[in-house]
């Protein structure tokens, strides 16, 4: 002991190891394996591992029909389900030649809100529960179970709804449920308020995200990144304003932007669009106007049940819906949807026969996720979790 | 409506005029362009630079295991500030490998490496050529077309050795591909059938 403190230099010990994080730990978002290489407690490299959820979904819905390949987009991004059936709603529709009605395009939109909402209070409550915060969670999870309802009342499932479908959507809004939709977004921008209560300002949530995992705009861009992501970063890209498709063209909503591209920015712009959305929701209430809710050509969508009772040609359709399907005239096309978490396209191509020759899906977290080593790099191990949260990851969709 | 399609044919012009372009049109609205192996580099470099594509939003390969050039390799290029998208098509043959993008757009890293993992296309240049979608240790290429749907193993854990082992997959029912293809709607057409439509030979 007496010797080293005579020493005039002394020698560090530098402490580099590699950590394995996850694939089971609760804040790696699911089954995210991170190899981390580590400088004492601060990540020098970061190398994502994914594929354990993967599934094979692209090569199922290539030995599936069209309208049984829908379910499969459920399972993808798990928490926004409808976001995902809508990219390939939409595929499939530009190479049918078809649009939905009306009725269904305004359907489609707010559900697609809502499900946008439904993504950002579990993006965000999750995030807050990542840097120690488990009120946000245990609020977000009681809100998000009133949407879940929304859900099921339409489809019959909370997550896996299968709803969005080829020319339209399943089934009508049952009776009230438009009423009761209306008198949520009128209570819901104060539960917004609350959470914002909690985190907006907190000390401790901003000295665990302000500044934390800083992408700049060129980065941002050259990363891939689309949706929240890449608006906190300063670019007003949104696809429902740029390249809208349905109903967005006619409603009125802002798109929030970021400034530092931080953690912090990231949770304000989902804190933002949330609020847009309630907008957005109130505004497909009022524009909707009975009518019908799917394609009225019944090669493609299926008669009622009414019709098949009396109608033997309804009876031939139903049946050749349910077993051969629609075929699909050959063609190519990349369609996309601002889903909540960014830009989700469909590549879809077909042969002119009644199953998808290729179904590609482009998931959203895969390009951010890859983003995570440039993110995390002189960071502490703990930011490293911030920012997993703050990207909004599902391993549903980036596994496929 | 006019004046789109006037800026919609410029685009598509000035595309079609670069070198290494075999086929630029419009398809479904959507602008798609047919590029040559040998000349996709130059092309995408140009595209980046002076028509703005400063985005690869996703690279993916599709299967057709009856041309000689069995693989089409899309890349689907997106411009933020020009809101336009391009598909890029790029034809190549089995164990033939293509340039790597990831040096223009850096997120084109992990879509290589998951072309290379489910069709099997080498890219030169990529600096990181790991597997990426498939579990470790897996062997070949799931989305090819001539790869079973049911996949070679599976696994299970096995008492006596105490660890999960992999073992040729056993199907306790035999799988089943439902062919309900039927000339319903006129859309395929059965032999002896061609007089029916009236644009056949």
């Amino acid at each position: 002991m007496s010797e080293l403190t005579t020493l005039t230099s002394k020698t560090v010990e530098i402490d580099n190891h590699t950590i394995n994080f996850g694939p089971q730990h609760p804040a790696a978002h699911g089954v995210l394996r991170l190899i981390l290489e580590m400088d004492g407690e601060v990540v020098e490299r970061a190398d994502p591992h994914i594929g354990l959820l993967h599934r094979g979904t692209e090569k199922l819905i290539e030995y599936k029909s069209y309208l049984q390949a829908v379910p499969y987009f459920d399972r993808l991004d798990y928490v926004s389900p409808m976001a995902c059936e809508y990219a390939f709603a939409l595929a499939t529709e530009k190479l049918l030649g078809i649009t939905a009605p009306d009725r269904a395009q305004w359907i489609r939109v707010m559900f697609a809100e809502i499900t946008r909402v439904l993504n950002h209070l579990l993006g965000v409550s999750s995030f807050a529960l990542d840097c120690g915060a488990l009120t946000p969670g245990l609020w977000g999870y009681v809100e998000r179970e009133k949407l879940l309802e929304f859900h099921e009342a339409v489809s019959g499932a909370r997550f896996h709804s299968n709803y969005f479908r080829p020319g339209g959507v399943a089934k009508d809004l049952p009776a009230g449920l438009a009423e009761d939709i209306a008198a949520w977004a009128e209570t819901f921008p104060k539960f917004i308020d609350d959470v914002e209560a909690l985190l907006t300002g907190n000390r401790i949530w901003k000295q665990r995200v302000v500044d934390i995992g800083v992408i700049p705009a060129e980065d941002a861009l050259a990363w891939g990144f689309s949706g929240p992501c890449l608006r906190a970063s300063g670019i007003a890209w949104d696809l429902r304003r740029s390249q809208p498709y349905d109903k967005y063209s006619e409603v009125d909503f802002e798109i929030p932007v970021g400034r530092h591209g931080d953690c912090y920015d990231r949770y304000l712009v989902r804190i933002a669009e949330m609020r847009e959305s309630v907008k957005i929701v109130k505004q497909c209430l009022q524009k909707m106007k009975p009518g019908p809710i799917k394609v009225q050509d019944h090669k493609i969508a299926p008669p009622t049940r009414a019709a098949m009772k009396q109608s033997m040609e309804a009876l031939i359709h139903h049946f050749k819906l349910y077993t051969e399907g629609y075929h699909v005239p050959a063609g190519a096309t990349y369609t996309v949807v601002e889903a909540p978490k960014g830009e989700f396209g469909v590549y879809l191509v077909s042969d002119g026969t009644n199953r998808p020759y290729r179904c590609k899906i482009r998931s959203t977290g895969f390009s951010h996720l890859q983003a995570l080593e440039t993110l995390a790099k002189g960071h502490m191990l703990a930011d490293t979790v911030a920012i997993i949260g703050s990207l909004d990851i599902v391993f549903g969709e980036i596994d496929r | 409506m006019a004046d789109e399609s006037i800026k919609v044919d410029t685009v598509l012009d000035a595309v079609a005029a670069l070198p290494g372009v075999m086929v630029a049109r419009r398809d479904l609205g959507e602008l798609v362009v047919e590029a040559a192996r040998g000349d996709a580099y130059a092309l995408f470099t140009r595209l980046r630079d002076e028509f703005a594509f400063a985005q690869v939003m996703d690279i993916c390969g599709v299967d057709f295991p009856e041309r000689a050039a069995r693989f089409d390799v899309i890349y689907n290029l997106l411009s933020v500030t020009r809101n336009e998208r391009v598909r890029v098509v790029v034809q190549v043959a089995d164990s033939v490998s293509l340039t790597s993008v990831s040096s223009l757009w850096l997120s084109a890293t992990w879509w290589e490496r998951e072309v290379w993992d489910l069709f099997g296309i080498p890219f030169e240049g990529l600096a990181d050529h790991r597997r990426i979608l498939t579990d470790y240790g897996f062997e070949g290429h799931p989305l090819r077309k001539d790869f079973p749907l049911t996949g070679y193993v599976e696994v299970h854990y096995d008492d006596e050795q105490k660890s999960v082992v992999y073992d040729k997959v056993k199907l306790t029912q035999e799988f089943r591909n439902f062919d309900f293809l039927s000339p319903w709607e006129g859309m395929t057409t059965l032999p002896g059938d061609e007089k029916a439509r009236g644009d056949r030979k």
